[in-house]
Parts: structure tokens; C-alpha cells; sequence
């Protein structure tokens, strides 16, 4: 067996028993990177030269003898959405091509100090927005179970690598399902924390009350334990949470979930929900039952306006948001001639921007605009609440809630293209959950038409303790975690 | 519900600072006038007693110790700029005369 297929918290054992070293690991990884990505290109671009010299410290610190963290020395991926100190960071987009951040986000300093090498940085849709990783400006990442076929988005780029034994971890960024969804559809273990658990400080921001980042992982206990890597406050942002300190994830997973209440969500199990999906998702709830968990049906009565509310929310927030891409202080300026500082503003984001961040800009700039502000944006805020109070009355009776991810298989590389609508519907299962704030973890339950399928397991603010304890009761009673792509 | 004109699209497009061909107009709002009609199911709602959401946490007066800290190194943030002069972004100019 290579190293590079082992789980994270395999590598970690073999690491602290001094079966290989951390530099071995790594050029293991490398190698194995170098053999298919020819055939995932999952990466934008790799760090070798990093990854070899944080190796080679965290071996050196493991011969001084010194206390290591139980993730040194594994190599992770981290999305492109991420700043990274001195290694160029796109965010998938032409306008940021020569970008090179002169800081690191807050998860990738933890990964750091955490002693975890980097490899490189995954390919994503521009600016997060997009679920198949289609509207990057760079490059099409396939999925490994089948290459033409998508790997989601948008973090496709972190779910293909994992699932391609190309990185042990990733870390991707979640705004409405853009971890979980294409956690499902590559096999993979997604987590998309509550908002507020993980720190934001540095992530390039697509609608900032929506976005979180997490882990994406080859199964839960990896979930767990890069979790605990990236769960604390920071005083650099403003909205991670200082009140509700993260438990010790691993040290809980004992596999009982005897006694947990489990509520099924009857809208995300019906119409629009391809069947082998609704029967992979219905034996993984007899599977929790046999466990001891309680399932019943469970209504969500608003969760069918979920989509026009983010797709109000979400723009809005982003024509704001990426208001700063101006072509002063970083990335790419018009080359065309120029009236005025305003001709340049105006060529230099019509040139950088491609046609989905355009589309939503305008469509932002449209809801926030006069006169219609409270008829889209103030509406959709509104429902955004009722969403909301769906979620709370569910949680009196439930401990957790479940799910499909994706609503459908991995789609084919181009299908969905020219039909936005369809596009969206990917996100059907997994935007609720953002416009609420709470957890969900993404966990493989079984495979349709040969492909994998992932069940969602939602839960209460702040608690995602729980949903990886099911998540790995689950995992180890049903086994898929071992089945990988045939590369 | 209302349909978004040539003119909404193009006035909306200034003030996004967002410079687009006319065939470019043309098809923003043939997207826009797709989604705007998915948007008109949430008038079927009524919303009348319900406080807009605009948070998903609530938060208030989140402060830190406002203490000195190293800035970022000026050379590397200035280096990212398109055109520099010295510590400064060079831009189009700005004021006449």
C-alpha cells in the first residue's frame, strides 16, 4: 500500500511511529500528484519547494523530541479562494491572475502552525460562484470516479483531489453548498461549520452573512480532526464566534448515537430528487435506525423559497463585496486606453470579471437598486427569517436532520451550461442550511449509476460535534469510506 | 412582475462600474428577466409581521483591544498593484490642472 492511500489519521499514526517521515509523505504525495493530475487537474498550482521545507521542519521537530499536533506533517490542499503569504491566489479569476497575498488567512497560519505541509492551491468557479467548477477562468477539473463528468463546485477542485488520493485534506469554502456538493458527488467527506465557528480572515469574500470555510476530508475522523485545526476565534474577524469554544472533536467519536432523534426532511425527498438518490438516502436512514437513532418525517414548509432568496441574497451581497476589484491596489488593470479613473474601473472589471460573476453583479446591483430594494432584497430577507424559524421548530423535536446533499449524481461535463436553472437546482438540498447559519456534514452513502451519493446531516448552531458523531457511526457501520476512485 | 429594459440593464451596469457591449446588455438581460420571474414566487408570502434576517448569528458590538500592531510589509502590498510609484498606487489622474 502507497502512503498516499492512507486516511489522514492513518498517515498521522505512522508519522508519530516513525514508520516514514514527513518528507517521505510528502514526496510520496508528489508523486502520486504527478501521476493523475493529468487526468483531474484538480490543482491551479502546486508548492512543492513549501511543502518538502514544512516537512522537513516538522521532522526535524519530531527528532528534537518535541510536543507535535496530531495532523504534523500531513500535506493538505487548500482552495484558491484562500490567501496564502507569498503563493499566488487567484480566487479562479483573471482579475486576480498575478495576485500574490502578502498575508496568510487565519486557517491556512492554523494549518501552519498545526505543522500540515501545503501542496498547492484547487481549482474553483470564479470568485466561488458556480457548482461544477465549469466557470473557473483557468482550467476544467474532472471528477475522478468518471472524467467527463464534473466534480461539482465550487469547490471542485479540493473534492476531486481528495477523492483522487492527490491530497490527504482540503480546505474549501461553503457559501450555499459549495463544500458539501461536491464532497457528495467525488466520495468525499465535506463539512460546512456553523457560521461563525471558523475564522474568515482572508478568505476572498463572495456574500459574506453565507460564506464559511471547512474541511473536506477522505473520511469523518480526518473531518474531525482538521476541524479541530480550524475551530477558533479570532479577533480578526469580527464575526467568529469568542462563545462557543469547540469540544475535542475526535476524542467523541465513539460510534453510539443510540437514543439521537432524526428528522427527515419531506421536501428534500421527493420531486427533484433523481431516485437513486432517495433510495441510497433511504437505506442510510434504516442503516442510522438499526443504530438506535429515532427517524421521522420532518416538514420544512419554507425551504421550497430557498432558492430565489439566495439567488437575491447572494448576488447582493457580492455586487458589494467585489466592488474592491477596481484595478488600483491588486490584480489586473485594462490595458485599453482611458478616459477617467471610471472608464478604468469599468474596462478593467469588464475585461477581469467572466460572464457568471458579471451576470451576478448585475443582478445584485439590480435588487439593491432604487426602487426595488424592498420588493427583491427586503423580501427575500424576510424569508430568509421564515426559513430560519423552519429550522428552529425542527430542533425542539430534533437532535439532527437528513438529507440527500446533491440532488443528483455528478452531471456531465457542459449539460448544464446553457441552463443556469438547472445549475442552481445542484444547491436545492444545501442552501437552506447557509441562509440558516447552522452545520451540515456531508457523509458518502452509497453510489447510483456507479457514482457516489452523500447524505446530509444537518444540525443545531454550534453542534457539530454531533453531526460527526453520526457521521462516523454511520461511516463505520455502512464501510463506504474505503471505496475510491479507480484512477 | 415588472421586466427589466435595455435601459434598467445599462443603467445598472454604470453603477457597477461594469463596461459591457450592447450584445453583452442583451444577454444580462435576458438572464436577469429569467430569474426576476423565479423571484415573483416569494410575493405569494406574506411577510407583513416578519423582521428581514440579516445575519444568521446574532452579534452585537464585537470589539477587540485596539491595540498597535505591525502593518502588512508596504513593499510586498504595494507590489501588487498594477502601476506603483514608490509606496504609492499610480492611477489615472483624478483632478484636472
Amino acid at each position: 500500500m502507497e502512503a498516499y492511500e492512507l486516511t489522514a489519521h492513518e498517515l498521522a499514526k505512522a508519522l508519530a511511529g516513525k514508520e516514514l517521515s514527513a518528507v517521505e509523505a510528502v514526496e510520496n504525495q508528489l508523486a502520486r500528484i504527478e501521476a493523475v493530475e493529468g487526468r483531474v487537474e484538480a490543482y491551479l498550482r502546486l508548492t512543492p519547494d513549501l511543502a518538502l521545507a514544512q516537512a522537513q521542519a516538522v521532522d526535524e521537530a519530531r527528532a528534537r523530541g518535541e510536543a507535535l499536533g496530531p495532523l504534523a506533517g500531513v500535506p493538505y490542499a487548500a482552495k484558491d479562494v484562500l490567501c496564502t503569504n507569498g503563493v499566488a491566489t487567484t480566487c479562479g479569476s483573471k482579475i486576480l491572475e498575478r495576485f500574490v497575498p502578502p498575508y496568510d488567512a487565519t486557517v491556512v497560519a492554523n494549518c501552519r502552525a498545526a505543522g500540515m505541509p501545503i501542496l498547492g492551491k484547487t481549482n474553483m468557479d470564479e470568485f466561488a460562484m458556480g457548482s461544477s467548477t465549469e466557470n473557473s477562468a483557468f482550467k476544467i477539473t474532472r471528477n475522478p470516479w468518471d472524467p467527463d463528468r464534473i466534480p461539482g463546485g465550487s469547490s471542485g477542485g479540493s473534492a476531486a483531489a481528495v477523492a483522487a488520493n492527490e491530497a490527504f485534506l482540503a480546505l474549501g469554502s461553503d457559501t450555499g453548498g459549495s463544500i458539501r456538493q461536491p464532497a457528495s458527488v467525488c466520495g468525499c467527506v465535506g463539512l460546512k461549520p456553523t457560521y461563525g465557528r471558523v475564522s474568515r480572515y482572508g478568505l476572498i469574500a463572495y456574500a459574506s452573512s453565507l460564506d464559511q470555510i471547512g474541511p473536506l476530508t477522505k473520511d469523518v475522523r480526518d473531518c474531525a480532526l482538521f476541524q479541530q485545526v480550524l475551530s477558533a476565534h479570532d479577533p480578526l474577524d469580527s464575526t467568529s464566534s469568542a462563545d462557543h469554544p469547540a469540544p475535542d472533536y475526535a476524542s467523541l467519536l465513539t460510534g453510539e448515537v443510540r437514543g439521537l432523534r432524526a428528522g427527515v426532511v419531506k421536501e428534500l425527498m421527493g420531486e427533484g430528487i433523481e431516485p437513486g438518490v432517495q433510495e441510497c438516502v433511504r437505506q442510510a436512514v434504516s442503516t442510522l435506525e438499526g443504530l438506535g437513532v429515532t427517524c421521522e418525517e420532518v416538514e420544512l414548509p419554507h425551504c421550497e423559497y430557498a432558492l430565489p432568496v439566495y439567488y437575491i441574497i447572494a448576488p447582493a451581497e457580492c455586487s458589494s463585496n467585489l466592488a474592491r476589484f477596481d484595478g488600483v491596489r491588486y490584480g489586473h488593470r485594462t490595458e485599453q486606453p482611458v478616459t477617467d479613473f471610471e472608464d478604468m474601473f469599468a474596462k478593467t472589471r469588464a475585461e477581469g470579471f467572466g460572464p457568471e460573476v458579471r451576470l451576478r453583479i448585475i443582478k445584485g446591483t439590480y435588487v439593491l437598486s432604487k426602487g426595488y430594494y424592498d420588493a427583491y432584497y427586503l423580501k427575500a430577507l424576510k424569508v430568509r427569517n421564515l426559513i430560519r424559524r423552519d429550522f428552529d421548530r425542527a430542533f425542539e423535536r430534533f437532535d439532527i436532520l437528513l438529507s440527500p446533499t446533491s440532488p443528483t449524481v455528478a452531471f456531465r461535463i457542459g449539460e448544464r451550461v446553457d441552463d443556469p436553472l438547472a445549475m442552481k437546482l445542484a444547491d436545492i438540498c444545501t442552501i437552506p442550511i447557509n441562509l440558516a447559519g447552522i452545520p451540515a456534514l456531508s457523509v458518502p452513502c452509497g453510489f447510483s449509476e456507479g457514482l457516489p451519493v452523500g447524505l446530509q446531516i444537518m444540525g443545531k448552531p454550534f453542534d457539530e460535534a454531533t453531526l460527526l458523531q453520526v457521521g462516523y457511526a454511520y461511516e463505520q457501520q455502512a464501510g463506504w469510506a474505503g471505496r475510491k476512485a479507480n484512477l | 412582475m415588472e421586466q427589466a429594459t435595455r435601459d434598467d440593464v445599462a443603467h445598472v451596469a454604470e453603477l457597477a462600474h461594469l463596461a459591457l457591449s450592447e450584445e453583452e446588455i442583451a444577454r444580462l438581460q435576458r438572464e436577469l428577466n429569467r430569474i426576476l420571474e423565479h423571484f415573483a414566487e416569494l410575493q405569494k408570502l406574506n411577510t407583513d409581521d416578519v423582521e428581514p434576517m440579516s445575519h444568521a448569528v446574532p452579534m452585537v458590538n464585537v470589539f477587540r483591544e485596539d491595540a498597535a500592531r505591525p502593518s502588512l510589509p508596504i513593499d510586498a502590498v504595494v507590489g501588487n498593484a498594477p502601476d506603483r510609484a514608490d509606496e504609492f498606487f499610480r492611477v489615472p489622474r483624478i483632478v484636472e490642472g
